[in-house]
């Protein structure tokens, strides 16, 4: 850590991502399931609706000590997903109305009771709402003769806590989350089980008060979650990549605030960690999106991209081929083009990519001459392509041929359609294909169907 | 302008400027007797109209939590517009910094939109971490105006809470042509609303921007939270844009009137919450405003003339009272048919029926008063002619139709009883006359002979089910 901040102190700083990381993997848990259910916002009602709770607990017992807070927040947390639930069932109300309306009055309430209390109490409502987690390590019990931030066995014991009851109930949660008809008739109690999420949320939420605030927990309830979604579709390892992604987020988080102010050459050192630890979180779900394996921007972009350029290769080929039949025994040159290819018409990008596919195929040894840019209007085949285009151009006319036999197409529309078809590659197509015109010599408009 | 500009930038002052103890006050806060009271009551009426229209469209069109999100995402842009403002030397202005906040909350706006379409991530998850990140950036930057130590921090709380008591003529003002603008874009477009609101597909094969418009309901939603921020702060400014809406769903079906009376009960409720929170100090404005509205909201729930749980009890308690009534007629008649004795007693009419003992004694005492039925001792009962009339119609109607299902639909005899038990309440004169003549041969004046076993005489099992649903 000492190598990107000059001034970091295990002591405090360190003890500070102890603290966001635990949060972020006790958030993570049941944050992956509301992912699932489609109930992020549900993260962010409770986060909010916790602040009454979070008063009353704190008015009767009158001091910060964890257990009445705790039990004020679920108090709350349950209430808000109760409330919701009546105003749909029972009012028809839509359910992000509901969700509406039940914690912004929970939210006011909790501002009145707090402002009431203001003169007794210290409670900041801006406390609660952007948490100083820098001013928690500075908070210390001793346990076992160590010194430790008082947050610190609180949010173990919760993580904990949620840890082991998602383990228990774990295929209950499971089936209650992707299908609570089936759990239902399964026996299961799919209404209990939101309940316990419920619960665990609210949990979740009075722990992250004190240290990223009751609204940034909303951050880690739903950022590390749905990066994780966009890297698995299962949800043991979403769950477990969420608590990770939790954690980076956490010292990522720090850190930023640390350096990235210095970069800005901004005079200011208290940069507040539990905002940037959010923007951290925030980052990395832009990150999976862009570049998740499977489901990520850049890699379906590559992959599209790809497949274009390989049927601009073969549609090349197939032309030079052509070309090279009709021009046979009549010494005219054999380029090609681009106005012959049709399909992309004349613009820039198809004519880009026709210009990418010719220099690939000359690197491949398809084409001459060896230039070091050749133009698509000035390349022949070489033997090795002459190989590769047969084989097209044989896909090509096998699929007019069925397409004309088996399909019916008119003659006119053949050549369209099979300039689309032949590119498809699969082992089993094609040998139903060869099947099916095992005979035929010529293709429906009557040219030779070349031996591969 | 400068002197709201001094007022925003003060400390907020927790209450009505002339918030005191004693009933006195209080008269002349409700009278508005104050010029200062009059500005702060008008402000925050207006913004709960307009928040009451935009609203619903927002709830029609499924959007209700946008608000949330755009109030939210908000606080970057006003921390960084304070951050500018200050690098660059200038006076830090209201429009200035609502410039910021308007740019960030439409940035939000089409970050959700965008995400939406650019992953896989449902509704929900992109707008929590759409808020999340944005407000997270908004507390990075306040806590850079905080320690860069401007001195104008108490100003930027203003915003994240509202300061409804301090605001003054001009921060009216403000609110006033934002609020006029929405308004009048709402007025203009109503029928393109309308059409968003109920029907996108057709929207949109009628040729109507669908994108567009939804563009557009958002930039009214970006300039109502932003003159909200006066009022009740970033945070509940979502209240003013969904409780009045849902409220009012509570109360009519029709578009026009759920935009008179969600904007009506905005008004009514900001008027309700400043109110309050002047009358007794230490009750911030906003939250006041908040929880009014919330009460305006529980008011509609029970008693909406629409959708209200009052009304709709009350609708649910008259008809099984009716279709109560009219089981009791038929038991009756069908049990005297087995008994051959015109005086039944409810033992007897609990084997016919599974009534619940609360619920029979309930019905035979409506029917007492009815004057459809009298009772000769403490446990036997008898029709009268009027009771003898209505009850013969009523086990006409169902053996009617039991014998047109046995007719023509071929079911058993066994399963006719249930489906005629739930028909006969409903079959109108012309009905019957029509099921008649169908039926001609089977049909003489009087009930016809019942195609089934009467209850008493079936195995219970059966009785349980032919009546099950009876409450």
């Amino acid at each position: 850590m000492t190598m990107f901040v000059s001034d970091w102190q295990w002591g405090y700083d360190g003890w500070i991502v102890v603290i966001t990381a635990l949060v972020a993997m006790t958030c993570a848990i049941p944050g992956s399931f509301l992912l699932v259910r489609r109930q992020s916002m549900l993260g962010d009602a409770v986060s909010h609706a916790v602040l009454p709770g979070i008063a009353i607990g704190f008015l009767v017992s009158g001091t910060r000590d964890g257990g009445w807070m705790l039990a004020g927040a679920i108090v709350a947390g349950l209430a808000t997903a109760m409330l919701t639930q009546v105003l749909r069932r029972v009012g028809g109300v839509d359910r992000g109305a509901a969700l509406g309306v039940v914690f912004t009055t929970l939210f006011a309430l909790g501002l009145v009771l707090i402002v009431q209390a203001g003169d007794s109490v210290d409670l900041d409502p801006s406390c609660v709402l952007y948490g100083q987690v820098e001013l928690a390590p500075l908070d210390v019990v001793v346990v076992r003769g160590i010194e430790v931030p008082r947050a610190v066995p609180w949010l173990l014991g919760v993580l904990a806590v949620t840890f082991l009851s998602v383990q228990v109930l774990w295929k209950e949660l499971l089936v209650a989350s992707f299908d609570p008809a089936t759990a239902a008739a399964q026996g299961g109690r799919p209404n209990l089980m939101q309940q316990v999420l419920m619960v665990l949320v609210a949990a979740g939420c009075v722990v992250a008060f004190e240290a990223v605030g009751s609204i940034l927990v909303v951050s880690l309830l739903v950022a590390p979650a749905a990066a994780a979604r966009l890297v698995t579709n299962r949800l043991r390892p979403m769950m477990f990549i969420a608590m990770s992604i939790g954690v980076v987020a956490a010292v990522g988080g720090h850190l930023s605030a640390l350096t990235v102010p210095g970069w800005l050459a901004l005079e200011t050192t208290d940069v507040s960690t539990s905002g940037s630890t959010a923007v951290f979180a925030t980052l990395l779900v832009i990150l999976a999106v862009l570049a998740s394996p499977q489901q990520g921007l850049l890699f379906g972009t590559f992959r599209r991209l790809a497949l274009r350029f390989r049927i601009a290769e073969e549609d090349l080929l197939g032309v030079l081929y052509r070309r090279e039949v009709e021009s046979r025994g009549l010494g005219q040159p054999t380029g090609v083009h681009l106005s012959e290819l049709g399909g992309g018409g004349p613009g820039l990008a198809f004519r880009g990519m026709m210009r990418l596919a010719a220099i690939r195929l000359r690197w491949a040894g398809y084409v001459t001459p060896f230039r070091l840019i050749p133009h698509p209007d000035q390349i022949k085949l070489t033997e090795a392509g002459r190989v590769r285009a047969t084989v097209l151009i044989r896909r090509h006319r096998l699929w007019e041929l069925y397409l004309a036999g088996a399909a019916a197409i008119p003659l006119d529309h053949l050549h369209a359609t099979a300039m689309d078809l032949e590119h498809l590659a699969q082992p089993d197509l094609l040998a139903s294909l060869e099947a099916e015109a095992a005979k035929s010599v010529h293709d429906p408009q009557g040219r030779e169907i070349p031996r591969g | 302008m400068s002197d709201g500009i001094a007022t925003i930038f003060a400390m907020g002052t927790p209450s009505l400027a002339v918030a005191s103890t004693g009933g006195e006050d209080f008269l002349r806060i409700l009278l508005l007797q104050d010029f200062n009271t009059r500005v702060v009551v008008a402000g925050a009426m207006l913004l709960g109209a307009v928040g009451g229209v935009v609203g619903t469209f927002l709830l029609l069109r499924r959007r209700a939590l946008m608000g949330d999100v755009m109030g939210h995402a908000m606080l970057p842009g006003v921390a960084a517009a304070f951050l500018a403002v200050q690098a660059l030397g200038l006076e830090r202005s209201l429009p200035v910094l609502l410039l910021g906040g308007g740019i960030a909350a439409t940035l939000a706006g089409l970050a959700v939109i965008g995400l939406r379409r650019v992953s896989q991530l449902d509704d929900d998850a992109t707008m929590a971490i759409v808020l999340s990140g944005f407000f997270g950036l908004g507390v990075v930057l306040l806590s850079v105006v905080q320690s860069s130590g401007g001195g104008g921090q108490a100003g930027l709380e203003d915003f994240v809470f509202g300061k409804t008591a301090s605001m003054v003529t001009s921060d009216v003002v403000v609110i006033a042509i934002g609020g006029l603008l929405v308004l009048s874009v709402a007025v203009l477009f109503f029928k393109e609303f309308r059409l968003l609101c109920f029907d996108d597909a057709f929207a949109a094969s009628l040729g109507r921007p669908v994108m567009g418009l939804d563009l557009l309901l958002l930039s009214m939603t970006v300039v109502t939270a932003l003159v909200g921020l006066q009022a009740v702060g970033l945070i509940l400014v979502v209240a003013l844009l969904v409780i009045p809406a849902a409220a009012a769903r509570f109360l009519t079906d029709d578009l026009r009137w759920t935009v008179a009376f969600s904007s009506l009960i905005g008004a009514v409720g900001c008027w309700l919450g400043v109110t309050l929170s002047a009358a007794a100090p230490g009750l911030p404005a906003g939250a006041m405003i908040v929880l009014a509205t919330a009460g305006l909201f529980v008011v509609a729930l029970f008693t909406g003339p629409k959708r209200g749980l009052l009304p709709r009890w009350w609708l649910g308690r008259s008809l099984r009272r009716a279709v109560g009534r009219d089981h009791l007629l038929r038991s009756m008649l069908e049990c005297r048919e087995v008994t051959g004795n015109g005086e039944i007693t409810a033992a007897e009419l609990m084997m016919n029926r599974s009534w619940s003992r609360g619920g029979l004694s309930g019905l035979l005492r409506v029917a007492r008063r009815a004057g459809e039925m009298i009772q000769i001792d403490r446990d036997r009962w008898r029709l009268t002619d009027r009771g003898e009339i209505e009850a013969a119609a009523m086990v006409r109607n169902h053996r009617l139709w039991e014998h047109y299902l046995l007719e023509y639909a071929h079911l058993a005899p066994s399963h006719v009883d249930r489906a005629a038990d739930r028909i006969e309440h409903v079959l109108d004169p012309v009905l019957v006359r029509r099921l008649e003549t169908e039926l001609g041969a089977l049909v003489d004046a009087g009930p016809p002979a019942s195609p089934h076993p009467l209850a008493d005489e079936t195995p219970p099992g059966d009785d349980v089910v032919a009546g099950g649903n009876e409450s």
